[in-house]
């Protein structure tokens, strides 16, 4: 009877969220792996107005064989990279010298943020004109610019490259994010206790030693967890890249665009695989770091 | 502490039944909607895109003939503010999920092919009979909506695609003809382009929008290269896709895509038409929804701009058309019949389109107070070779259209070498293949 009442409660209090969580999460995920496995590739299909079948891996095996999905995941990784690198370069470097206790840091510290209150969409429009890709006398946006303050030798085509177009897409990616990693470590740097840099500095540190040896190494599981964070919103990648192209360019394909895609096209399995394959991904990215913070909350 | 814990126990109880409660309330009211009522017409829920410009206007306007003819039915706009692509993911889904509007938009001819399959389209041949529109369409169109001796869809207009547009003070200065836009074949075409790229270098000869304004170039110049029966036969299998013609006319298309603005791929119609006002760009080849932009503009034919069949083209038209359809599981049957009715009807034709700027399907609506433009693209329609359009999916279905957007896009974006042509050429066989 005291087990009973002991535990009772508590689970009728979290069975709200796990029923939610069971079927608009774990249940769906289920529902599309199943999908991934049926040869639905139509309209008629879906609707089982024609007949499909179990093929099991081929949707898979298909998407994987594909040269165009292999484009779109090649583009997937160079604008997750540059994007990582990038947001958690500009993201650290402010953090770094807000922490230096400027007179305006206030100011700063919202023009850094700013761009995140920023609608993916809206941003992907300013960009869209931003990155034309007309250069000499047609020029604008930025190659307008570089040919104004006389950097004309960095005009480029910029999402126009069939290699490198993605990565004009990560310009306004990092652009957005940066602020987001700054509030992260600066956050990080206002955690370490004053008294650790003054217990250096009377051992005779000097103030990029105290920084190497004393801050860095604490704000490690912050990098963590702005990596996590940046790493599986930049998979998902999509909103940016309408925007700033379109759905069907090329250039700027990724496994998000190519499943909205199949979608449009009634293609529900292929859709269905897609999203499988990223969310391996992100499971692959996502679990090591589970396992770590379960150990360290252990001990 | 006791009473604590039966409390919580009672909200968290309280809440899973809430949750449950709305879930069956949602399912009764989705479950009455379908059922619902097949006789009286008391409304109407149409799904269209014309959500902006003047083909929000032109819905207006066949919303007030709605209320005229059948004063009882309430129209009700199931309309989304996306363009077409969203719209139909949207529509699709609705459908899927067994809460139809009445009646929806889609493109006459293969585009429909989905929907038909699915069984979600009912044959509307008898309306054909009730509202007298047999005689009244032109045949080739019936043929191209017919299927197995069935019709699915009524079309409410007709458009044009192959239309090339010119500015003619760009053709001034560059010492082209300023009376005439028409070029009897494709490589007459070239040569005025390469005319103007070396008289006036900083003027694009031709603007081109992004994927979809490409594939809607290609296929221009696919029916210059094919004509009409070539090109109709590559939608059923008379044609070969391989063929060494097909080869010259995508060879043709790089050629002429080397001579538009690179800025393309960001953008939709307006902007490269945009450059023909402005100034920027000499020719550009689109839809006959053009005028409508050029004459908020205070442009005037002759004046101002050019229109011409596009180049080797003359003699075929390359249509597109609005039709609309009855959904199956529609909640509202007899006000889907008045919608289908007033689309149809000399009324409702009329007023939809000299407001929309495309023409009547119906041959027998009298022109005269229509503009000079669309006078000149009924005349064809009537006299013209009817070729249905690859983009706007008259003779593609929405998975080939989808195809051929990624092939071109997947050519246009590369060096457009005899590789890239060569599997651009594969890419296309292989969509339009069984």
């Amino acid at each position: 009877m005291t087990r009973f009442k002991r535990y009772v409660p508590p689970i009728l209090l979290i069975s709200p969220s796990l029923i939610l969580m069971g079927i608009f999460v774990y249940y769906l995920i289920f529902g599309s792996v199943q999908l991934s496995t049926t040869s639905i590739h139509t309209f008629p299909q879906f609707t089982g107005a024609r007949p499909h079948e179990n093929v099991g891996i081929g949707n898979y095996l298909d998407l994987l064989g594909s040269e165009d999905f292999r484009h779109s995941l090649k583009n997937l990784l160079l604008y997750t990279v540059l994007f990582i690198v990038g947001t958690m370069f500009f993201g650290f470097l402010w953090a770094w010298l807000l922490d230096r206790r400027s007179k305006a840091e206030g100011i700063f510290r919202s023009l850094y943020l700013f761009p995140m209150a920023v609608s993916s969409v809206a941003a992907g429009v300013v960009w869209r004109w931003l990155l034309n890709a007309n250069q000499g006398q047609r020029a604008s946006g930025l190659n307008r610019l570089f040919q104004t303050v006389g950097l004309g030798f960095l005009e480029n085509g910029w999402t126009t490259s069939v290699d490198f177009g993605i990565a004009a897409i990560a310009m306004p990616a990092i652009w957005q994010m940066s602020g987001y990693v700054m509030a992260l470590f600066l956050a990080g740097f206002r955690g370490i206790p004053n008294e650790l840099r003054e217990a250096a500095r009377v051992d005779g540190a000097k103030e990029w030693q105290i920084y190497r040896h004393v801050l860095f190494p604490q704000l490690s599981p912050v990098a963590l967890s702005a990596l996590i964070i940046l790493g599986h919103m930049s998979l998902k990648v999509f909103d940016l890249i309408v925007s700033v192209t379109d759905y069907r360019v090329y250039t700027t394909k990724a496994p998000a665009v190519d499943m909205a895609n199949y979608m449009n096209g009634g293609d529900y399995a292929t859709a269905a695989a897609i999203g499988i394959i990223l969310l391996l991904v992100v499971l692959v990215l996502i679990v090591p770091y589970l396992i770590h913070t379960a150990r360290e909350d252990r001990q | 502490m006791r009473r604590t814990r039966i409390l919580a126990a009672l909200g968290a109880a309280a809440l899973l039944v809430g949750t449950a409660a709305c879930g069956t309330d949602d399912e009764s009211t989705s479950g009455s909607d379908n059922t619902g009522d097949t006789t009286s017409a008391t409304e109407v829920e149409v799904f269209t895109w014309w959500t902006a410009g003047s083909e929000a206007l032109g819905l207006e306007q066949l919303q007030g003939v709605l209320t005229e003819k059948y004063p009882d039915v309430e129209f009700i706009n199931g309309g989304i503010t996306q363009g077409g692509g969203s719209g139909k993911d949207l529509l699709q889904t609705r459908l899927a999920a067994g809460q139809p509007p009445d009646t929806f938009q889609v493109h006459a001819g293969k585009e429909a092919q989905d929907y038909i399959d699915a069984g979600q389209v009912e044959d509307v041949t008898d309306l054909y009979e009730k509202f007298g529109l047999n005689g009244v369409f032109p045949q080739d169109l019936i043929d191209m909506l017919t299927q197995d001796g069935k019709i699915y869809t009524i079309p409410s207009n007709v458009h044009r695609a192959n239309v090339l547009w010119a500015a003619i003070p760009v053709l001034e200065a560059a010492g082209l003809p300023t009376d005439n836009a028409y070029f009897a074949s494709v490589d007459d075409f070239i040569a005025a382009l390469e005319k103007i790229k070396t008289a006036t270098p900083d003027i694009v000869p031709l603007s081109v929008g992004g994927t979809w304004c490409q594939v809607h170039l290609l296929e221009t110049i696919l029916i210059a290269e094919l004509g009409a029966e070539g090109y109709n036969g590559l939608f059923d299998g008379s044609t070969d896709w391989n063929g060494a013609n097909v080869t010259t006319a995508l060879t043709k298309f790089a050629k002429l895509m080397s001579f538009t603005n690179i800025d393309r791929d960001s953008f939709d119609w307006e902007p490269p038409m945009q450059m023909l006002l402005d100034g920027k760009a000499a020719f550009n080849v689109m839809g006959d929804w053009v005028p409508a932009l050029l004459d908020s503009n205070d442009l005037v034919a002759g004046t101002d701009y050019l229109y011409a069949p596009s180049p080797g083209t003359e003699g075929i038209y390359d249509f597109l058309a609005d039709s609309f359809s009855r959904t199956v599981g529609a909640p509202h049957k007899a006000g889907a019949e008045a919608w289908l009715d007033v689309i149809s009807s000399v009324e409702g034709q009329t007023a939809f389109n000299k407001v929309k700027g495309s023409i009547p399907a119906r041959t027998d609506i009298d022109l005269s107070s229509f503009s000079e433009y669309q006078q000149s693209a009924a005349d064809s329609f009537k006299s013209d070779a009817i070729v249905g359009s690859i983009q706007h999916g008259a003779a593609a279905t929405i998975q080939q259209g989808n195809a051929t957007n990624d092939a071109v896009s997947k050519f246009t974006t590369s060096s457009m070498d005899a590789d890239a042509l060569a599997a651009l050429q594969a890419a296309l066989a292989a969509a339009y293949a069984g």
